[in-house]
C-alpha cells in the first residue's frame, strides 16, 4: 500500500487502476474553524460525502472561494483549491474553467462575497454560463466581519453598522441569478441534508453555470429566525389556516409534481389564467402548477422566486430552473478548435509576417 | 536635415540623410493610416524609421476644430535613429485646424502641403482663424504648396460611383501618393495593403488605389515641386526586418515566451486605451495557442489570468493606469500565492482618466509600491517599440523562473510608435520553460510522502508548481499567510516574518544583467562627468540627445534601466563614478526618488509631463547646461546651489510658475532651469 499526501492508496478499480475515492480522500488535516452550530459544518460534511459519489478524482476537482466564514471551505476539502480575494472567486474560477474543461470547478461564496463586492463577477459568470458550480452560502449577514447587514438581510436588520435597522431592500439571489440568465438555479437549506445532497448532485450534473443558494444558519449572529423544516405531508395538529404560516415549512419544488404544501396539501401554487401570474391558492384547485424547471422562459421560475416576498413565510426550495445551453468552456474550446483547423500555427511565420524584408549582410 | 536642402533645385532626386514629416488632419481624415503606410513604405525601402502618432481622446471631436486634429509624425533616415524627430521638415495639413495646431512646431523654411478645399470661410472659422493664413503672410517663413487635394482626389475616383462624401474621403490616399512621389517611395506595398484592407468593398478599394496613384502622378507631372528627395537605406545588421509597432511587439513577445515555455498563453483583459491593441492582437492569434478572454472589468481580467496560471497556462493581463489601480488587490494575491503572471501596464497621462491617448511615465511608483503589505514584484520597462518583444519575453522568463507576478511597463508613445524590428530566428530565442511538480517532494510526520507547495528551490527560492489534474499533489493556496513548506494557513508571528523576508529575498535575488554605460570617452570614472540615466521610452530621446551633445565636442555618458526591480547589482557603484547623474523622466521624478532610496545617491531631475515624448534638442540643451554648470562650478564662477537644497528647489519652482507660457512653447522650461541650477553639486 502506498500513500500520497498522507493518505492510503490502494488500487482497486480495475479500469483506472485506482480505487474509488472515499470521504477521507476529500478531507484535509486542517482544523475546521467555524463556530459550533454553524451551518457551514453541515455543508462541508455534505460536500465531503457528495464529492466521492460524483466519480471525479480529488485532483480533478478545484474549489475556489472568496473571503468570509463560508469561503474557508476549500481549506477543508482535499482537492485543488484557491482561497482568493473578497468577491472575486468567479473570475479565478472562470480562468481555470475555460482553460481546463477537464476539471470540475466549484465556487464557494457568501451572501456578502457573491452579492455585494462580487456581484459583478457573479452575474457575468452566470450570463456566460461558465461551467462552475456556485454554492452561495447565504446566512443573510456578514459573518466573518461580525454581523453587519448583508445584501440579503431583511430591511430593519439590526447590526453593528445598522444600530437603528438597515434601510436597504434585500436581493433575492434566485431572482438575481435568473435575471442574469443562469441556466441552473436552485435553493436548498443547510439543515436538510437529503435535500442539500440532492440539490448539489443535480447542480454537479448540470453542464454550465449552476447557482445554488444554500440558506445557512449563523447562530453567532442569528440573522434569520430558524424555522423547523418539515417535509410536505407531515401533520401538525395546530397548523393554522394560513398559507403564510411558518409551520408549513418551505415549499418543496419537485419536477413533474404539482406544487402543493401544508400538512394536508391544502395549499398550492396556482397560475392566474388571464395574467399568467403565480399566486397561492387551494391545493385542490385545477389551476395548481406542475413544476417544470426545464421551462425555457425564465418568467415562470422568476414568478416562483418572487412568491415568498408577498405570500409565504419562507421561500420555496428545490431546483427553480435547469435548462440546457452550451457552456462557456465548451464554446470556448470549439472556437479554439475551429480557429485553428490545421493545428498549431507556426511561430516563425507569425513573427516574420507578410510585410518583412531582408537586409543582406 | 538642414531645411535649406529642401529648397535647393537639382537634377534627379536630392539625397537627404533624414527627414521629419508630419501628416495632420481631422480625426476623420485617416491620418493614422496614412502615416502608418508611409512608415511601412520607408521601412521597406530600408530606411530607419521612428514614428509618433498623436490623436485626440475622443473618437470624433467636433470636425474641423483644433481639438479634433489627429497627426502622425515620422522620422526617416539613412542611419540609425531612435526618435520620431523634434520639429517636422514637412507638414501635410488637411484642414485649417491641422495647420493651426501644428505650424508652430514646423522648422523655419519647412514645407507645408495643404488642402485648399478645406480652407473655406467655415473651415477657417472652426479652426479659430480670424484671417486666412494663406493670405496674411503668416506662412512666409515656409514653402507653401496649396493644392486642392480633395478636389483632385474626387476627380480621380469619379469613375468608381462612390457617394460624394466617400469620394472626398480618398484625399488622404491622394496626399500619401503625392508625398510618396516627393520622397521617391514606391506605392506598390500600399496598393497591396489597400487590396487586402478593402477586400470586401471593391468600390472603396478601387477608389483608394486610384486616389493614391493619382497623387503620385500629380507629383510627377505638375511643376509644383521643384525637387524630389531620397533617403537612402540605413545600414542595418543583416537579417529579416519588419516595421513593428510597440503594442504588437509586446503581444508577439508574449506569444514567443509562451511558445518557448511550452505553455499556452492565456490573456485576461478589459479594454483600455492605449493597451487594448495588445488584446486585439492576441485575440486574433488563436492558432498560435493563444487564448484570450475579455472580462467584465480589470479585476476579473487579472483574476482569470491568475486562474489560468494556476491551471497551467502562462497567465497575462494587459491594462493602463486606471485598470492597474483596480488590479492592485489581486496582485497581492499573486504575490503571496507565488504564481507566474505578467501584467502589462501601457502607461498614459494620469491621474484618473487624465490624458488617455497621451504618453507619460507616471505609474512607476504605482508599479513599485502600489500594493498593501510587503508585496515585492519585479518591474521591467520597455524602451522602444521594437524592444517590446524582448522586454515581454524577459518579463515572462522572470515570472516563470521565480513564480512571481511581473509588471512590464510600456507607455502610449511606445505602444503606438513603430520602428524596424529585426525578426529573431526562433532558434535564437531562449528556452524559458519550467518543470511542473509531478511527485511528492516531502514526507509528513509519519513518513508518508506529501506535497510541500512552499518548499523552495535553494537558488532561486522558487516554489514548486503543481497544476490541477496532477494526482497526489492536491493542495490549496490563497491569500492567508502560508506556513513555510506546507503552505497551510499559519498565523504564527515568526513564520509570517520569515515568509515576508523570504518573498522579498526571492525578488531581490532575481538574476538581472549589470547596468551598462554607453560612453565613447571612457568607462565610468574615466570618461564623462555627467551620466544621463533613464528608463522606459526616454531611451530614444536621451540617446539621440547624448549623440548630439557628443557631436558638439562634449562628453556625456548614457545608461538605461531595463530592470527597475530588482535594480542591477552594480547600479550604485556605476552612479557613484559620476559627478552628476541626470534623470530625465516624463513624471515629477519617480525614478530619481527610487534611485535615491535604493542607492542614497542624489540625482538631478529633468521632468516634463506634456503627454509627448521629449525632444532631442530639448534634452541636448539640458545636458549641455548640466555639463556647463559643472565646468562653471569647477572654475568657481557659478553660484550654484547644492542638490537637496530645499531653498533652491523652491526658488526654482516659483520661477517655474512665472515661466509657464514659455514652458508651453516647448523649449526653455522651469525644470530645465532646475536641472541647470542643481547641476553644480
Ligand atoms: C476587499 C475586502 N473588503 C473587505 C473585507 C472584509 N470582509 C471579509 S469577509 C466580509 C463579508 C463576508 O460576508 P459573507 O460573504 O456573507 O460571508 P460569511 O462570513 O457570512 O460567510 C468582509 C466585508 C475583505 N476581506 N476584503
Ligand atoms: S460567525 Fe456565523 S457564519 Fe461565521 S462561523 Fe460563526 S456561525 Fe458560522
Ligand atoms: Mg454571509
Amino acid at each position: 500500500m502506498s500513500t500520497v499526501n498522507g493518505k492510503a492508496e490502494e488500487p482497486v478499480d480495475g479500469a483506472s487502476g485506482r480505487r474509488a475515492p472515499t470521504v477521507a480522500d476529500f478531507t484535509t488535516g486542517q482544523e475546521v474553524r467555524w463556530c459550533p452550530g454553524c451551518g457551514d459544518h453541515a455543508i462541508l460534511s455534505t460536500m465531503r460525502g457528495l464529492l466521492p459519489a460524483l466519480g471525479v478524482a480529488p485532483e480533478n476537482t478545484v474549489v475556489v472561494s472568496g473571503i468570509g466564514c463560508s469561503s474557508r471551505l476549500p481549506y477543508y476539502l482535499d482537492t485543488y483549491g484557491i482561497h482568493s480575494i473578497h468577491g472575486r472567486a468567479p473570475s479565478f474560477a472562470t480562468g481555470i474553467s475555460i482553460n481546463r474543461p477537464d476539471l470540475s470547478v466549484w465556487v464557494v461564496t457568501g451572501d456578502g462575497d457573491a452579492l455585494a463586492i462580487g456581484g459583478n463577477h457573479l452575474i457575468h459568470a452566470l450570463r456566460r454560463n461558465v461551467n462552475l458550480k456556485i454554492l452561495l452560502l447565504n446566512n443573510h449577514i456578514y459573518g466573518l466581519t461580525k454581523g453587519q447587514a448583508s445584501p440579503t438581510s431583511k430591511v430593519d436588520t439590526i447590526g453593528p453598522s445598522s444600530p437603528f435597522g438597515s434601510l436597504d431592500n434585500p436581493f433575492n439571489p434566485i431572482a438575481l441569478a435568473l435575471g442574469a440568465g443562469a441556466t441552473f438555479v436552485a435553493r436548498t437549506i443547510d439543515s436538510d441534508r437529503r435535500h442539500l445532497t440532492a440539490t448539489l448532485t443535480a447542480a454537479a450534473a448540470h453542464k454550465g453555470a449552476a447557482l445554488v443558494e444554500i440558506r445557512q444558519g449563523c447562530p453567532t449572529f442569528s440573522a434569520i429566525p430558524r424555522q423547523p423544516s418539515r417535509a410536505a405531508g407531515q401533520t401538525s395538529p395546530e397548523e393554522p389556516d394560513n398559507p403564510a404560516a411558518p409551520e408549513h415549512g418551505p415549499i418543496r419544488l419537485s419536477p413533474g409534481l404539482p406544487i402543493v404544501f401544508g400538512a394536508k396539501e391544502q395549499w398550492g401554487v396556482v397560475r392566474d389564467p388571464s395574467t399568467g401570474e403565480l399566486g397561492i391558492g387551494h391545493g385542490g384547485d385545477s389551476r395548481v402548477v406542475v413544476h417544470d424547471p426545464g421551462t425555457q422562459n425564465s418568467t415562470y421560475a422568476y414568478g416562483l422566486a418572487r412568491l415568498a416576498e408577498t405570500s409565504l413565510a419562507e421561500p420555496p426550495i428545490g431546483v427553480y430552473r435547469s435548462v440546457s445551453q452550451p457552456s462557456f468552456d465548451q464554446l470556448y474550446q470549439e472556437r479554439l478548435a475551429t480557429a485553428r483547423p490545421d493545428g498549431r500555427g507556426d511561430l516563425r511565420s507569425l513573427l516574420t509576417g507578410s510585410d518583412s524584408w531582408v537586409v543582406a549582410g | 536635415m538642414p531645411t535649406e536642402q529642401l529648397s535647393e533645385r537639382s537634377e534627379g532626386a536630392r539625397r537627404l540623410e533624414n527627414v521629419v514629416i508630419r501628416f495632420a488632419g481631422d480625426s476623420g481624415d485617416g491620418m493614422q493610416l496614412t502615416g502608418d503606410r508611409f512608415g511601412a513604405q520607408a521601412a521597406a525601402l530600408g530606411n530607419d524609421v521612428a514614428t509618433l502618432p498623436n490623436y485626440p481622446a475622443e473618437i470624433r471631436a467636433p470636425a474641423g476644430t483644433v481639438a479634433g486634429v489627429s497627426s502622425y509624425q515620422l522620422h526617416i533616415a539613412d542611419h540609425d535613429i531612435r526618435t520620431p524627430g523634434d520639429q517636422p521638415d514637412v507638414l501635410i495639413a488637411m484642414n485649417p485646424a491641422a495647420l493651426k495646431a501644428n505650424v508652430a512646431e514646423l522648422r523655419p523654411g519647412g514645407v507645408i502641403i495643404l488642402d485648399t478645399d478645406a480652407f473655406t470661410v467655415l473651415g477657417l472659422e472652426k479652426a479659430g482663424y480670424d484671417v486666412d493664413p494663406l493670405t496674411d503672410g503668416s506662412l512666409d517663413a515656409f514653402q507653401v504648396h496649396a493644392i486642392n487635394l480633395t478636389g483632385f482626389a474626387a476627380a480621380a475616383v469619379a469613375d468608381h460611383n462612390l457617394k460624394r462624401k466617400d469620394a472626398a474621403r480618398t484625399k488622404n490616399m491622394f496626399a500619401l501618393g503625392l508625398v510618396s512621389w516627393m520622397f521617391s517611395q514606391q506605392i506598390e506595398d500600399t496598393i497591396a495593403y489597400l487590396h487586402k484592407r478593402f477586400a470586401s468593398k471593391p468600390d472603396v478599394q478601387a477608389a483608394n488605389v486610384s486616389a493614391l496613384r493619382a497623387g503620385w502622378i500629380y507629383g510627377e507631372t505638375t511643376e509644383a515641386f521643384a525637387n524630389v528627395y531620397e533617403v537612402k537605406p540605413a545600414p542595418l545588421p543583416a537579417g529579416t526586418y519588419r516595421h513593428m509597432k510597440g503594442n504588437k511587439a509586446v503581444a508577439y513577445g508574449l506569444v514567443a515566451a509562451a511558445h518557448q515555455a511550452g505553455m499556452p498563453l492565456f490573456l485576461g483583459a478589459y479594454p483600455i486605451t492605449p493597451a487594448s491593441e495588445i488584446l486585439h492582437e492576441l485575440a486574433a492569434l488563436v492558432s498560435n495557442d493563444v487564448r484570450s478572454f475579455q472580462a467584465e472589468d480589470e479585476i476579473a481580467a487579472i483574476g482569470a489570468a491568475i486562474g489560468g496560471s494556476y491551471a497551467g497556462t502562462l497567465g497575462v493581463t494587459v491594462t493602463s493606469g486606471p485598470g492597474m489601480a483596480l488590479k492592485a488587490e489581486a496582485l497581492g494575491l499573486a504575490v503571496i500565492m507565488e504564481l507566474p503572471l505578467v501584467i502589462v501596464n501601457v502607461q498614459r497621462g494620469g491621474p484618473s482618466t487624465g490624458l488617455p491617448t497621451k504618453t507619460e511615465q507616471s505609474d512607476l511608483l504605482q508599479a513599485l509600491y502600489g500594493r498593501h503589505g510587503e508585496a515585492p514584484m519585479p518591474v521591467i520597462a520597455v524602451r522602444s517599440a521594437a524592444d517590446g518583444f524582448d522586454a515581454a519575453m524577459e518579463a515572462a522568463r522572470i515570472a516563470l523562473a521565480y513564480r512571481t507576478p511581473v509588471i512590464l511597463l510600456s507607455d502610449a508613445y511606445i505602444a503606438n510608435g513603430s520602428e524596424p524590428w529585426r525578426v529573431p530566428e526562433v532558434e535564437e530565442l531562449p528556452f524559458i520553460g519550467i518543470d511542473l511538480a509531478t511527485e511528492p517532494n516531502g514526507v509528513d510526520a509519519d513518513g508518508n510522502p506529501i506535497f510541500l507547495p512552499y518548499a523552495r528551490d535553494p537558488v532561486t527560492l522558487a516554489r514548486p508548481l503543481a497544476i490541477p489534474g496532477t494526482p497526489g499533489l492536491t493542495h490549496r493556496i490563497g491569500g492567508l499567510e502560508k506556513a513555510d513548506l506546507t503552505g497551510a494557513v499559519s498565523y504564527d508571528p515568526d513564520n509570517h516574518d520569515f515568509m515576508i523576508r523570504t518573498r522579498q529575498s526571492k525578488i531581490d535575488g532575481i538574476d538581472v544583467p549589470p547596468l551598462e554605460v554607453d560612453d565613447p570617452s571612457g568607462p565610468p570614472g574615466s570618461g564623462a562627468d555627467v551620466l544621463v540615466i533613464g528608463w522606459g521610452s526616454t531611451w530614444g530621446p536621451i540617446g539621440e540627445a547624448c549623440r548630439q551633445v557628443r557631436a558638439e565636442g562634449m562628453k556625456v555618458a548614457q545608461a538605461h534601466l531595463r530592470h527597475i526591480v530588482p535594480l542591477p547589482a552594480n547600479l550604485a557603484s556605476v552612479l557613484s563614478e559620476y559627478h552628476t547623474v541626470l534623470v530625465p523622466e516624463m513624471n515629477l521624478g519617480q525614478l530619481a526618488g527610487h534611485l535615491r532610496r535604493e542607492t542614497l545617491i542624489d540625482t538631478v531631475g529633468y521632468n516634463r509631463t506634456r503627454g509627448m515624448p521629449f525632444w532631442t534638442a530639448e534634452l541636448a540643451s539640458v545636458i549641455t547646461r548640466v555639463i556647463q554648470g559643472i565646468d562653471e562650478d569647477a572654475s568657481g564662477a557659478a553660484g550654484t546651489k547644492p542638490v537637496g537644497d530645499v531653498g533652491a528647489r523652491l526658488a526654482a519652482m516659483s520661477e517655474a510658475g512665472a515661466a509657464k507660457p514659455a514652458a508651453h512653447a516647448g523649449t526653455a522650461t522651469a525644470s530645465q532651469h532646475d536641472a541647470t541650477r542643481e547641476a553644480g553639486r
